[in-house]
C-alpha cells in the first residue's frame, strides 16, 4: 500500500538539482517518477526510485539534506475520471492530501500521495478495495 | 545662532584650560569611585596628581567596548544607583548590551549639549519639532526629545514607524524641523509622495540627521525632496547619545561640544595619538560624567579632527569629520548597531542550523535591508521531513531569535547544507551592498 519516497531539500537556484540526480547516476540509480514542489526561494524534489535505502544513503553521505518517508501508492486503470473517483472517496472523510503525483506503471495509472490521516486513508483504501503496489512491485525495474 | 556663546565660543586657551581642570577632576572622581579605573592607574602607576593639564590625557588608559562587556552591567558607573535616574542599553558585541546609567546632572548636560545642536541647525522656541528616532533603550528618541524641550520648542515624539500618520502631522500642525535617521527621511518624503502631499503643502525647514552613515548626495536628496536644511548630528550612547558633535551652518564638519566630550584621533594599531587632518579612530573622554565616566573610550569609528576656530559660524570648538568607516566589524543598519558576532551566537544556539551564515545588507528605495543566509543541518531534515513545514520553522526561529537580539528584523534564507563558504576572515561574513559614495 506504501512505498518508500526520498524527499530532498533544495534551494530554488540552478545547478543545484543537477547535484542531486548526479549523485543517483553514479550509483546506478534509476528513477521511476519524480516531482519538485517550490516557493519563491525553496524547493523540495520527491522522487520514487529503485533501490531507495541505498540512495538515501548515497544522498546523505553526500551532505545533501534527505529524508526517506512512506507515501501511499494506488493503481488506477489508465482510464478518464479514475483519479477523480478515487479521490472523491478520501474527500468524503474529510481527509486532506497535503500532496500528489502520478506516474504510468506498466501500462497502469499510479497515484502517489501523502495525507493528513494516514489511518484512517489506509482504512478508505482497504474499505473500497482499491487496488495498491507495494516496494516489491517497483522491483522489476531494479 | 548660538545657544551658549561662553562655551561654544571660548577662547582656545580658555578651553584648554578649562579641559586640564575637568579632567583631573575626572582622573581623582573615577580613582576613587570605579575600582576598574582604580586598578588600570595603579597598574600604571599613575594618580590623579600626574594628571594636572590637558596634555597630560595621553598618560590615561583606553578604554574599548570589551571592558564595558566584561564588567556588565554596571562595572563601569561611578556613581551610586541612589543617583542614576535614567538607563539606556545598546547593542553588545555577542549577548549582553551596553548599559550605560545617568545621573540627574547627565541629564542636564546631554540637554544643554543637544540644545546647542539644534540652535546650531537654527531651531528656536517658536519651532514645532518631531522626533522620528526610536524611543525605548535606544539614545536617539528620548536625547533629542529632551533637547527640544530645553530648548523650548515644542516636541511632537512621533518615534519610529506609522509614516502616513508623521507625514498628516508634518502637514496639520506645521511642524517645522525633523530629527530621524537620513534613511528614514528620504523614506518620510516617498510616503508622502504616495500620500499626493507635497513639500509646499509642510513647513519643515530643518533636519537633525544621524545615527547613520550618509552621504553629500543624500544630503542634497533629501533638502531637495523635503524643501529643508539637513545637518548632521553625531553621538553614542557609551559617551552620552546624540549631541557630541553637531554641523553649523558650513555644514562642512561637525563642532564637537569639547568642553564635555574631548576628543582624539589615534592609529588604531599602534594607539598613538594623531594630529589634525590625519585620518584615524576617534576617541572620547567624559570630562564631566557622572553616571558611567569613560577614560580615552576608542568609537570604532574612522575620521579626522580638523581646528575649528576659524569657522565662518562664530564657534571655536574642534570639528571632526565624516565618519569614513570603522575599525571594527559593526555595521550600523537603519540607525541600529549590528556585530557580526551577534548573529553568530543566534546561529550557534539553534541546533539546527550549521555553524556558518552570511550576512547581506543592501538599501533599497533607501531603506537599509538585512538579510542573514543560515545553513541548515541534513541531519535535521533527515528525520522524516518531507514537506516545506520544517524549512518554515526554522525561518521563524531564527528570524524571531535575530530579532530579539539585533533589535531590528532580517530576513532569514535557509540554504542547503554545505553551500555558505566555511570562512576564517570575519569580514566574509558579510557583503555590505550599500553604496555610500
Amino acid at each position: 500500500m506504501t512505498v518508500q519516497q526520498l524527499s530532498i531539500f533544495i534551494e530554488n537556484k540552478s545547478g543545484t538539482l543537477v547535484k542531486v540526480l548526479q549523485i543517483l547516476k553514479q550509483a546506478g540509480i534509476q528513477l521511476i517518477a519524480s516531482t519538485i514542489a517550490d516557493t519563491a526561494e525553496y524547493g523540495i524534489c520527491r522522487i520514487i526510485c529503485s533501490e531507495p535505502a541505498r540512495a538515501y544513503q548515497m544522498l546523505k553521505d553526500a551532505g545533501v539534506a534527505v529524508s526517506l518517508c512512506e507515501v501511499f501508492a494506488i493503481e488506477l486503470n489508465d482510464e478518464p475520471g479514475k483519479a477523480a473517483d478515487a479521490i472523491e472517496l478520501f474527500a468524503r472523510e474529510g481527509i486532506s492530501i497535503a500532496y500528489l503525483y502520478s506516474f504510468l506503471l506498466g501500462g497502469k495509472g499510479v497515484l502517489i500521495f501523502r495525507t493528513d490521516n494516514a489511518e484512517r486513508a489506509r482504512e478508505v483504501i482497504l474499505a473500497n478495495k482499491l487496488s495498491y503496489i507495494e516496494e516489491k512491485d517497483l522491483s522489476k525495474f531494479q | 545662532m548660538i545657544w551658549n556663546n561662553n562655551k561654544e565660543c571660548m577662547s582656545r586657551e580658555q578651553m584648554r584650560a578649562l579641559q586640564g581642570k575637568r579632567l583631573h577632576k575626572l582622573v581623582e572622581y573615577v580613582y576613587h569611585n570605579t575600582p576598574f579605573y582604580r586598578n588600570k592607574l595603579q597598574e600604571m602607576n599613575i594618580t590623579p596628581d600626574d594628571i594636572q593639564t590637558i596634555d597630560d590625557i595621553t598618560k590615561l588608559p583606553f578604554t574599548t567596548k570589551q571592558d564595558l562587556r566584561d564588567n556588565y552591567p554596571f562595572g563601569l558607573q561611578a556613581a551610586p544607583q541612589s543617583e542614576i535616574i535614567r538607563i539606556h542599553a545598546s547593542s553588545g558585541t555577542t549577548g549582553n548590551p551596553t548599559i550605560v546609567g545617568y545621573t540627574r546632572k547627565d541629564i542636564g548636560v546631554w540637554s544643554e549639549c543637544m540644545a546647542r545642536c539644534l540652535t546650531s541647525f537654527g531651531i528656536t522656541r517658536e519651532d514645532i519639532v518631531s522626533v522620528a528616532y526610536g524611543y525605548g533603550l535606544f539614545t536617539g528618541g528620548l536625547g533629542v526629545h529632551y533637547g527640544v524641550e530645553n530648548l523650548g520648542a515644542a516636541v511632537v515624539p512621533a518615534s519610529t514607524g506609522g509614516t502616513e500618520k508623521h507625514v498628516r502631522l508634518l502637514r496639520d500642525l506645521g511642524i517645522t524641523g525633523v530629527a530621524c535617521t537620513p534613511s528614514y527621511a528620504l523614506h518620510l518624503a516617498e510616503t508622502m509622495e504616495k500620500m499626493g502631499i507635497t513639500k509646499e503643502q509642510i513647513k519643515l525647514k530643518v533636519a537633525a540627521m544621524g545615527a547613520e552613515p550618509w552621504t553629500e548626495s543624500m544630503r542634497k536628496e533629501i533638502e531637495e525632496r523635503l524643501g529643508l536644511k539637513a545637518y548632521n548630528i553625531y553621538g553614542l550612547s557609551e559617551i552620552m547619545g546624540p549631541c557630541v558633535s553637531y554641523e553649523c551652518s558650513e555644514q562642512n564638519g561637525s563642532h564637537i561640544n569639547e568642553d564635555h566630550f574631548y576628543p582624539e584621533i589615534i592609529d588604531p594599531e599602534t594607539l598613538q595619538p594623531l594630529s589634525y587632518g590625519q585620518q584615524g579612530e576617534l576617541v572620547f573622554t567624559t570630562l564631566t560624567k557622572v553616571g558611567m565616566p569613560l577614560l580615552r573610550y576608542r568609537t570604532r569609528d574612522l575620521t579626522t579632527l580638523q581646528p575649528g576656530d576659524s569657522c565662518s559660524c562664530g564657534r571655536t570648538s574642534v570639528k571632526m569629520g565624516k565618519i569614513c568607516g570603522r575599525s571594527d566589524d559593526m555595521l550600523i543598519i537603519r540607525g541600529i548597531n549590528v556585530f557580526p558576532s551577534q548573529v553568530e551566537s543566534v546561529i550557534l544556539s539553534i541546533p539546527e542550523c550549521a555553524p556558518r551564515f552570511l550576512l547581506i545588507v543592501e538599501r533599497i528605495d533607501n531603506m537599509d535591508k538585512l538579510t542573514v543566509q543560515v545553513e541548515m543541518r541534513a541531519e535535521y531534515f533527515a528525520q522524516g521531513f518531507d514537506t516545506f513545514e520544517p524549512v518554515f520553522k526554522l525561518e521563524k526561529q531564527v528570524s524571531e531569535k535575530l530579532k530579539s537580539v539585533l533589535s531590528i528584523s532580517a530576513k532569514v534564507e535557509i540554504k542547503q547544507p554545505g553551500t555558505l563558504e566555511r570562512s576564517e576572515g570575519k569580514s566574509k561574513f558579510v557583503i555590505d551592498k550599500r553604496v555610500l559614495k
